[in-house]
């Protein structure tokens, strides 16, 4: 069968062969995975999926896979939870979390990602394969290389949170630390692609890579019995997911899939690295790269590649973006913990938190639809909280020590109350 | 005094191959503009309609964004290297 997709300028529309390249040679500008889409609705429909598993590869028409393409993980098809609580304390009636802080393999979105990038970088004929990371997605690269026998390396600032560069090392992965932030590591791993023969995922499979992204999209949809939200609340670091969500919705409603509808896009950034907030806060036509300064590691892009049309997807769906600052985050995560059984890392409080925020402000209403996306799991960034949470004093495992520390308790209730 | 441009493997098909540039310049501003006169290829590559720096394209002087710096203002001393990079990686 004919490839249906290929790539496409974003900015001149020049048109590629598929080949491990992130920006055009005229212009510059990035470069997008696009379809035939003619062909792909005689292709792909929705009563195939009836039949398939609830992973991510449901969606496998709609994605850039090589022909022959076997998946190798069963990555994606998580939980969208409707909230119980938070919706009621909020006043918001259909209130739901896309909780891809349960993500198959390391917990996060970016195993939908590295999926449609390692598929890509097999195809290309890389061996070789790696990624710039703030955790997440070193994380992903490392145990999806390592199961379809990559050999990875993945470029981390060299400050980044202790449990992140863990959960990468144990899967064999060779990690260069950087001395410095996140925006220099990723200056350097365009070098390092521009000279060595290395599929960087985030990099030169970037188009392919982002694509990925598309299926956290498909599944709201579906999840809701395949119709749109109103509201999307989403997490913004280099800016692509919330593009994704948007094509993704786009997509399917061209394909008849869903009822289209104009679906507003909100974006949360921390206070500490907001340059997508700021610009549409601030009505600015180019954002403005920030020095990140923020507990919101997996957040922490001061020059986000996609913020540009981040920006103008947030003004133009009639959104809006906000940001919080860390103590905020910290509160959010508790909340989100304590009402709604989410662990989500520092960025799901950076989005909790702000969906509280736009919602206080009236952004978003409580008669409308709204989906908050989680993006990744608190197990990863437990230091941000641990303060928060000092260890008890240990009791005797005697009945009489329990008894005595229950009528302690009480008697604090009472002193408190 | 001399500064080095470095120009990465995909704007070499408008600079003949060449790696860099060796340049006099004291500005930003300066080097850019002598780059695009030598290789006028180059030019509307660099910069929008506008004239401005084009939105995908990130310059750093030494280990800066200029942005953090003075901008194109920002000035050069002998043994600087600016350096061209496209800016879709990351996120």
């Amino acid at each position: 069968m004919k490839e249906v997709y290929f790539l496409r300028c974003r900015e001149c529309g020049k048109k590629y062969a598929n080949t491990p390249q992130s920006f055009c040679e005229e212009c510059f500008s990035p470069l997008e995975v696009s379809y035939d889409y003619e062909a792909l609705a005689r292709s792909a429909k929705r009563e195939a999926l009836t039949h398939r598993a609830f992973t991510m590869w449901r969606y496998a028409e709609l994605l850039p896979l090589p022909e022959g393409f076997t998946p190798a993980a069963a990555v994606g098809g998580t939980p969208l939870v409707k909230s119980r609580k938070l919706g009621a304390e909020w006043g918001i009636r259909n209130l739901y979390f896309k909780n891809d802080a349960v993500c198959f393999p390391t917990l996060s979105f970016k195993d939908r990602v590295v999926a449609t990038a390692l598929a890509a970088a097999k195809r290309f004929g890389f061996t070789k394969v790696g990624c710039s990371s703030t955790g997440n997605l070193a994380n992903a690269v490392a145990a999806q290389g390592a199961q379809q026998g990559f050999d990875t390396t993945v470029f981390i600032p060299a400050d980044l949170e202790p449990a992140k560069i863990l959960n990468t090392a144990v899967y064999g992965a060779r990690i260069i630390r950087i001395d410095g932030n996140y925006d220099q590591v990723n200056r350097l791993c365009t070098q390092i692609a521009d000279r060595f023969r290395w599929g960087l995922v985030n990099v030169n499979l970037r188009p392919y890579y982002a694509e990925g992204s598309k299926t956290h999209g498909y599944e709201i949809a579906e999840q809701l019995g395949w119709e749109l939200p109103d509201n999307v609340v989403v997490p913004m670091a280099g800016g692509s997911l919330i593009g994704k969500i948007a094509k993704a919705f786009c997509e399917l409603a061209h394909l008849g899939w869903v009822e289209p509808k104009q679906v507003k896009f909100f974006g949360a950034q921390a206070t500490g690295c907001s340059p997508i907030a700021d610009a549409v806060k601030r009505g600015l036509s180019r954002f403005e790269p920030q020095k990140p300064n923020t507990i919101a590691r997996s957040l922490a892009i001061g020059n986000p590649a996609d913020g540009h049309y981040a920006r103008r997807l947030i003004t133009e769906s009639g959104g809006w973006a906000e940001c919080i600052p860390d103590p905020e985050i910290i509160d959010a995560i508790k909340l989100l913990a304590q009402t709604e059984g989410i662990f989500a890392e520092t960025a799901g409080g950076v989005t909790a938190g702000v969906t509280a925020k736009l919602i206080e402000q009236g952004r978003i209403r409580g008669d409308e639809t709204t989906v908050v996306c989680i993006t990744g799991n608190g197990l990863k960034t437990t230091d941000a909280i641990a303060a928060d949470f000092p260890a008890t004093e240990a009791i005797a495992p005697k009945l009489e020590a329990f008894e005595a520390l229950v009528a302690q308790q009480l008697d604090e209730t009472v002193r408190t109350n | 005094m001399a500064i080095t441009i470095e120009i990465p493997t995909a704007f070499r098909r408008f600079t003949d191959g060449a790696p860099k540039l060796e340049s006099g310049a004291t500005t930003v501003a300066e080097a850019l503009n002598e780059l695009v006169t030598r290789f006028p290829a180059l030019s509307r590559h660099v910069r929008d309609e506008q004239g401005q720096i084009r939105q995908f394209i990130n310059v750093y002087l030494n280990d800066e964004d200029i942005r953090f710096l003075g901008g194109e203002a920002s000035a050069l001393k002998d043994g600087d290297k600016l350096l061209l990079v496209p800016s879709i990686a990351g996120g």
